[in-house]
């Protein structure tokens, strides 16, 4: 049989190459039967409720042992589930007065809790429909005499295959004999996704058809790093993985010793490796790869999936939260940028012909003055809990930066006059997206503290190529010479006036860029907190002295591609010296 | 019968993990003992209870307590709603 490879969501990285495990629930069918003594019912509903807390106990103890007390916690909570008045006493008061059978009482009461769960329009909710569905099935299971599976005797190394894993069978796996597990179901906040990456072994969910495609004990490799599962692999196959996991390993281990280390290039340079943020939850991550500060908080995250604006106290706590749970670090927000791919229900904007190149972020800002004032607020009331820098995002010209600013200075002015405390010391800069900007951007280093290059946009502006539209996805081009000799300008104008200049597009944590960014003399890379060990391993093999001797021939290559090959080629160099 | 307002300040409001905690703190005492969140009342002796109302950061809620051990019981709900960083 061919190899065959399914696609699926990388819930936790890594590779594992091991035989197939299926774990099966069992079926479990209800009917509803009229019994003869509702005592002996309530018994055997009693019996089956105290067989499932002293499992649950268990697994609860196994939890803590193998994942910590925060993980164990969850099991506090499906024991209180068996004992929950509002599930018991309907049950029982079903099998009383209709003389039904346990089975049908507890499937019944049950699903209605359930549905009720799923009905909610929250994520975190909604999960917790699986949370019930677990603790009901191991009762409905007792009742029935089923066994269900138990994971943790499993004894020699498998990935395990399932429709989707409980919290119970998740916390249950044994990491030396489980190597890996993949679902049909799910996705990367699940259940059993977060428990993959505590117990530190590769997932890949959301198969859909994973246990309709692997048989027992057939040979499988998981790549939790691209979410793919190659089922009944070749030789070469497993050989070339071999090498991958090796690797990966290797360079997990090299990687985590830099958590505390400091940027510096070979040659003594320091730049600084930042993290791209989106709510207050994020910083846990931050801190953990090692992150010298935020390079972009992107506040829209605060107006979004809600049905009105968010407060001024709202937005303090947030941001007041982020300065301090970042201990004096550098946190760069940017004030709220929506509109184009981005909308607010609730603002009620009119739908637009070219929403990319429309009414949205600082235009809208300067329009919608009330809400932006609001921000502005919140942001400086904020700013003597950290160092906070504001950053407006889709400057095109300098009379929006000016106005912009004005507001800003009006809003300080105002909370000085009310007694409130704001910071002397706050950097006002601006995002660099638009190529109007990039040009000026010697005329506009004059007035800013600092530049922040927003690739994402600078690119799509530049190539005239919409990120979302497929079919021009070529266009998208960080190495082109053309964005290359933006980003330089910016540059090169920020340290002739003595400021500093960022990047917080996907480029700053690119491998192929990062090279050329440091040549640039680019003083700030701001990228996905999971990139940033990467690149702070990668940064400190390179020489910035190099780099910028390089700089004049990349700028004077043809196409990207070009670009492309001569940086690979360079690093492939670095690492055989 | 005797009540308490709070205002929830966990920024993920009243999860799984402070749900257990006063669910745990409610259910040894003999009084009925309330949960009031937007024109909603649950029993606080049932985790599935309060984890439905999927109460918010911000929210005022109103704990409300009536029986013999009415008094015990409010004290105990309120140690564990600040022990568990729910309110202040």
């Amino acid at each position: 049989m061919m190899a065959q490879s399914l696609k699926g969501i990388g819930a936790s990285a890594g590779i594992a190459i091991a035989k197939a495990y299926r774990l099966e629930e069992p079926e479990l069918v209800v009917e509803k039967c009229v019994i003869d003594s509702i005592e002996a019912e309530v018994q055997r509903f009693d019996a089956a409720l105290k067989q499932s807390s002293s499992e649950l106990e268990q697994i609860k103890e196994h939890a803590f042992k193998e994942l910590g007390e925060d993980k164990a916690a969850i099991f506090a909570a499906h024991l209180l589930v068996l004992s929950d008045p509002e599930l018991i006493n309907p049950i029982k008061y079903n099998i009383k007065s209709e003389q039904v059978n346990a089975e049908f009482a507890l499937d019944e009461v049950a699903n209605m809790f359930i549905g009720m769960f799923e009905a909610m329009d929250n994520e975190y909710m909604k999960e917790r429909a699986a949370d019930i569905r677990d603790v009901t099935k191991r009762v409905l299971a007792h009742l029935l005499g089923v066994t269900i599976p138990n994971p943790s005797m499993i004894s020699e190394e498998v990935i395990i295959i399932a429709a989707d894993l409980t919290p119970s069978d998740t916390a249950q796996l044994n990491r030396h004999y489980v190597k890996g597990f993949t679902t049909d179901i799910g996705g990367r906040t699940s259940h059993s996704a977060i428990m993959a990456r505590s117990l530190e072994i590769p997932a890949v969910v959301g198969t859909k058809t994973v246990t309709a495609e692997i048989e027992n004990g057939v040979l499988v490799i998981l790549d939790g790093l691209t979410g793919t599962v190659i089922v009944d692999p070749s030789a070469d196959m497993v050989k070339e993985y071999e090498a991958k996991k090796a690797t990966y390993e290797a360079q997990k281990a090299e990687w985590a010793k830099l958590v505390n280390e400091p940027t510096v290039s070979k040659d003594g340079q320091h730049v600084e490796l930042v993290a791209n943020i989106g709510t207050p939850e994020d910083i846990k991550g931050v801190l953990e790869n090692g992150g010298e500060g935020v390079g972009l908080y992107r506040t829209e995250f605060l107006y979004m999936g809600r049905t009105q604006l968010p407060t001024e106290e709202e937005q303090f706590d947030a941001y007041k939260t982020v300065l301090e749970r970042m201990e004096g670090k550098p946190v760069v927000v940017r004030t709220l940028d929506i509109g184009g791919d981005k909308e607010l229900p609730y603002l009620d904007l009119p739908k637009e012909m070219n929403p990319f190149l429309g009414f949205r972020a600082i235009r809208l800002c300067l329009e919608m003055q009330d809400m932006f004032r609001t921000q502005l607020r919140a942001l400086l009331r904020a700013s003597t809990f950290g160092n906070l820098k504001i950053m407006f995002p889709m400057i095109a010209t300098l009379g929006e930066f000016r106005q912009a600013k004005a507001i800003l200075l009006e809003e300080k002015a105002k909370l000085k006059a009310e007694g409130i405390a704001v910071s002397e010391t706050i950097e006002i800069g601006i995002m660099v997206e638009i190529p109007s900007t990039a040009v000026m951007a010697d005329i506009f280093a004059k007035e800013v503290d600092f530049f922040s290059i927003g690739t994402n946009d600078l690119i799509q502006y530049t190539m005239a190529a919409d990120r979302m539209n497929e079919r021009v996805s070529y266009l998208y081009q960080p190495y082109n010479p053309a964005i290359l000799r933006l980003v330089k300008m910016v540059i090169d104008a920020a340290h002739k006036e003595g400021k500093w200049a960022g990047m917080c597009g996907e480029m700053a944590g690119d491998e192929v860029a990062i090279p050329i960014l440091l040549g640039l003399g680019l003083d700030e890379f701001s990228m996905s907190a999971s990139s940033i060990l990467q690149a702070r391993s990668q940064l400190l093999n390179l020489s910035k002295a190099e780099m910028s001797s390089i700089i004049e021939q990349v700028l004077n290559m043809t196409t990207a591609e070009e670009v492309e090959r001569l940086i690979k080629e360079i690093e492939v160099k670095e690492v055989l010296v | 019968m005797v009540e308490k307002t709070f205002t929830i300040i966990d920024e993920s409001g009243i999860h799984a993990r402070p749900a257990t905690t006063i669910v745990q703190a409610a259910s040894p005492f003999a009084a009925a003992v309330n949960l009031e969140y937007n024109g909603k009342s649950v029993n606080l002796k049932s985790i599935m209870g309060v984890m439905s109302l999927g109460i918010p950061k911000d929210a005022t809620i109103k704990i409300t307590a009536e029986g013999a051990d009415e008094g015990e019981a409010l004290a105990a709900i309120e140690e564990a709603v600040k022990g568990a960083g729910l309110a202040e």
